[in-house]
């Protein structure tokens, strides 16, 4: 597009009605089509090298058996007939459904609790805004060595503040239990992330114009009824991107887990990745994990068509 | 040795020295990048192997120290260079085969020896038999190593690291509870009763430690009661495996008591190895099964007074360990096999042996070297040495896989062993997984 309205420029002044100007623009770009491919050139070299040829190598890998060491041979659909009898994906499926799930639910409610208390013009909002986003320049891997250390019985400072505080006398054990390890890695995903969900809305709303709600106040409309029929409408794009990005990010979730639980206890927190991860990396399955890769890709296609198909419906 | 019981041969503190020793071995081989493009690498055919050749070795994390002291050595007397690599323990394999596909490895290629098999089967070692048969001392070089390292009569690799796993217990800790320090534990009963008296001496003290999460460690302390009471537990050349068997019955049983009677702390549960020996080295721990790794910490330290005895079987009538360790062996990829072995043969010499591997608490890999000055002198890192003659290496494909992977079938075992409802299933179960991950590596 860039290229076609640069090259029309001049003609543009000479001729400033409608008409010609379209056909111009046409002209040009059919005139020259090179100079338009030429200059497409370079971003689609990149694509293709950066995306469409590791993905078509990766779709390759999927059909083959391919060990990290030795040649690999051709073995047609077997890694995904596999697929289906792997326990430790299927489990790793199910846990990242639920992970995503809570996760994105309470990550819109801590969310939501911590812009009301930091989008007051009252002194000190600017100290909170600040300190909730502080986390988010962690990290996820160095966030999750911290929360390991200090999660550790021997080591870590939460174990120390719990029996501190006279909740329990016994090592409380925060990554002992599947339950206790979920809670664990959710708390960390929440403290890390918020301050982007935070930062987001914030912005979101300072975008809404204050006539609104000054009309609106004019007109006798309650508090509820501005959050209502204001403030939500007009965030709904932001939170249709908010949602897109958590329920993607949590689907992927990896480094936090690999860190944190190392898929424990007993294999309770084996995310999707970290499932695909083992296979190419512990099992040295390359075509295994390619089979797993494949399938994630479609599956988060499918999701944010879904996703992005049900805010646009909602949009009209 | 298993990557999983690395982190416990290094007590936390030698984090930032380790960290530094990376650093500095990232610089080294920056700054010798531009000496090694100038200097060329120089014939390998030529009469006397050390020539002045550019030679590159790898090694994984856990031995960075170690290796690095035998390069810097070799370095300085010779006029040959080896530049030294350190890859992170979890990255080794990845690194080693994406290396062997584009046909980039190093000269030297150091290998945890448990994995040995892989790079064996795949060809990734040039044959070093003759060199090696010709050494005078070719029969006390550690045999357990060797075996792993050889394929269809041939050897590949000569060890590089040796360690052994042992039973340690805090002399301190068994005075005051009443037992004899001179006397350790010398079967299953004596080890739940000597906990039950230390444990009982209160303020945090635990009798015994175990690491519930941690496969590696698993493999390296408890293999060792199983061998020693005769239990071949990789056989037909790791083709099979043999855990749901009385021996592992009692072995697990002990571990559930131990466990049951609150007789190790309620943190062992998740216990992955990175802090194992933490306890006991802070004198908070009566008995810990670990291994040599250990040995430098424990003599620095002045907290309290140790002791040693080997792993038992369950009644106490034999003793084995787990001999574990690195081994190095010439890469394919090599053009400079005279030089590359002249370096290997320089570690084997007793010179290095003894002045630096012995003088840092380590083992000699070769047991005519075993009485030498500095392991003869304290008779607790004697006993270990002399302990090496029962050792065992096990033997199998995947066995990073299916028993040191923390997501594997033999971590699912100890905890289902030890934490689980059921010992008798767990067994069967691990019995089974294992065995399947075995067949479909062929």
């Amino acid at each position: 597009m860039a290229v076609t309205v640069l090259t029309s420029r001049p003609q543009q002044a000479r001729t400033p009605t409608v008409g010609p100007r379209r056909r111009s623009r046409a002209g040009s770009a059919s005139r020259r089509p090179a100079v338009g491919l030429a200059f497409v050139a370079p971003t689609a070299v990149l694509v293709a090298a950066l995306f469409l040829v590791p993905l078509g190598i990766l779709v390759y890998m999927s059909l083959t058996n391919w060990p990290l060491l030795g040649s690999p041979t051709f073995d047609g659909l077997d890694n995904y007939r596999q697929l289906g009898q792997d326990d430790q994906f299927l489990g790793a499926i199910k846990f990242t459904l639920v992970y995503t799930a809570i996760t994105t639910v309470v990550l819109f409610a801590v969310a939501f609790a911590l812009v009301a208390i930091s989008s007051t013009r009252r002194k000190g909002a600017v100290f909170y805004r600040t300190a909730f986003f502080l986390p988010y320049v962690v990290g996820t891997a160095a966030a999750s060595s911290m929360w390991w250390v200090n999660s550790n019985d021997q080591l870590g400072v939460f174990s120390k503040a719990i029996q501190a505080a006279g909740i329990t006398h016994q090592p409380p054990g925060l990554l002992a239990t599947p339950n206790r390890a979920l809670f664990t890695a959710i708390a960390l995903v929440i403290w890390k992330f918020v301050g982007f969900q935070v930062m987001v809305l914030l912005v979101g709303l300072q975008a809404i114009p204050a006539e609104l709600y000054e009309a609106a106040r004019m007109d006798g409309a309650t508090t509820w009824q501005r959050l209502r029929y204001i403030t939500i409408p007009s965030l709904r794009p932001t939170l249709a991107l908010l949602t897109i990005l958590s329920v993607t990010g949590s689907l992927l979730a990896f480094d936090q887990f690999f860190v944190l639980t190392h898929g424990g206890p007993d294999n309770s927190t084996v995310t999707v990745v970290l499932a695909l991860y083992n296979k190419a990396f512990q099992s040295f399955r390359l075509g295994n994990a390619a089979a797993e890769a494949v399938v994630v890709l479609v599956v988060l296609v499918l999701v944010n068509m879904v996703q992005l198909r049900l805010f646009r419906e909602r949009e009209k | 040795m298993a990557p999983g019981k690395d982190r416990p041969a290094m007590p936390t503190g030698t984090g930032r020295p380790r960290l530094a020793g990376v650093v500095a071995a990232l610089a080294a081989v920056i700054l010798t990048v531009g000496a090694c493009s100038s200097g060329g690498g120089g014939g390998s055919a030529n009469a006397t192997p050390d020539n002045g050749t550019t030679l590159t070795m790898w090694v994984r994390s856990a031995t960075d120290q170690f290796s690095q002291r035998l390069v810097d050595a070799y370095n300085a007397s010779h006029k040959n260079h080896v530049n030294l690599t350190i890859i992170p323990n979890d990255n080794y394999l990845t690194k080693v085969g994406t290396a062997a596909g584009s046909n980039s490895l190093p000269d030297i290629l150091a290998s945890d020896v448990v994995y040995t098999p892989n790079y064996t089967t795949q060809g990734l070692f040039q044959d070093i038999t003759s060199e090696l048969k010709a050494l005078p001392y070719f029969d006390s070089i550690a045999k357990s190593h060797i075996d792993v390292a050889s394929l269809n009569g041939k050897i590949y690799a000569v060890p590089h690291k040796l360690d052994s796993s042992v039973l340690f217990y805090n002399k301190d800790l068994f005075k005051k509870a009443g037992l004899d320090p001179n006397t350790p534990p010398k079967n299953f009963a004596d080890i739940l009763a000597d906990a039950q008296k230390i444990t009982a001496l209160g303020n945090g003290v635990t009798g015994f430690d175990i690491a519930g999460s941690c496969g590696g460690c698993g493999v390296y302390t408890l293999f060792p009661y199983a061998w020693a009471a005769g239990v071949d537990i990789l056989p037909d050349h790791g083709k099979r495996v043999d855990i749901n068997n009385d021996t592992f019955k009692q072995i697990f049983g002990l571990y559930r008591q131990l466990t049951a009677d609150k007789l190790v702390a309620s943190s062992d549960k998740t216990q992955d190895g990175s802090t194992w020996p933490n306890n006991f080295l802070g004198g908070k721990v009566g008995m810990l099964a670990l291994g040599s790794p250990i040995v430098g910490a424990l003599q620095q330290q002045k907290v309290f007074d140790w002791g040693v005895t080997s792993l038992m079987s369950p009644d106490g009538a034999h003793t084995s360990t787990f001999v574990g360790g690195d081994v190095a062996g010439i890469s394919k990829s090599s053009k400079h096999k005279a030089q590359a072995w002249d370096f290997l043969k320089w570690t084997l010499d007793e010179n290095a042996q003894v002045e630096i591997i012995a003088k840092n608490g380590d083992l000699s890999c070769r047991t005519d070297l075993t009485n030498n000055k500095y392991t003869g002198s304290d008779p607790r890192t004697k006993f270990i040495a002399d302990g090496l003659k029962n050792g065992v290496t096990p033997y199998a494909l995947p066995f990073g896989d299916l028993f040191n992977n923390p997501n594997g079938p033999w971590v699912e075992t100890i905890r289902g062993a030890i934490y689980g409802p059921d010992l008798d299933k767990a067994l069967a179960d691990g019995q089974q997984k294992i065995q399947s991950g075995l067949d479909s590596a062929g």
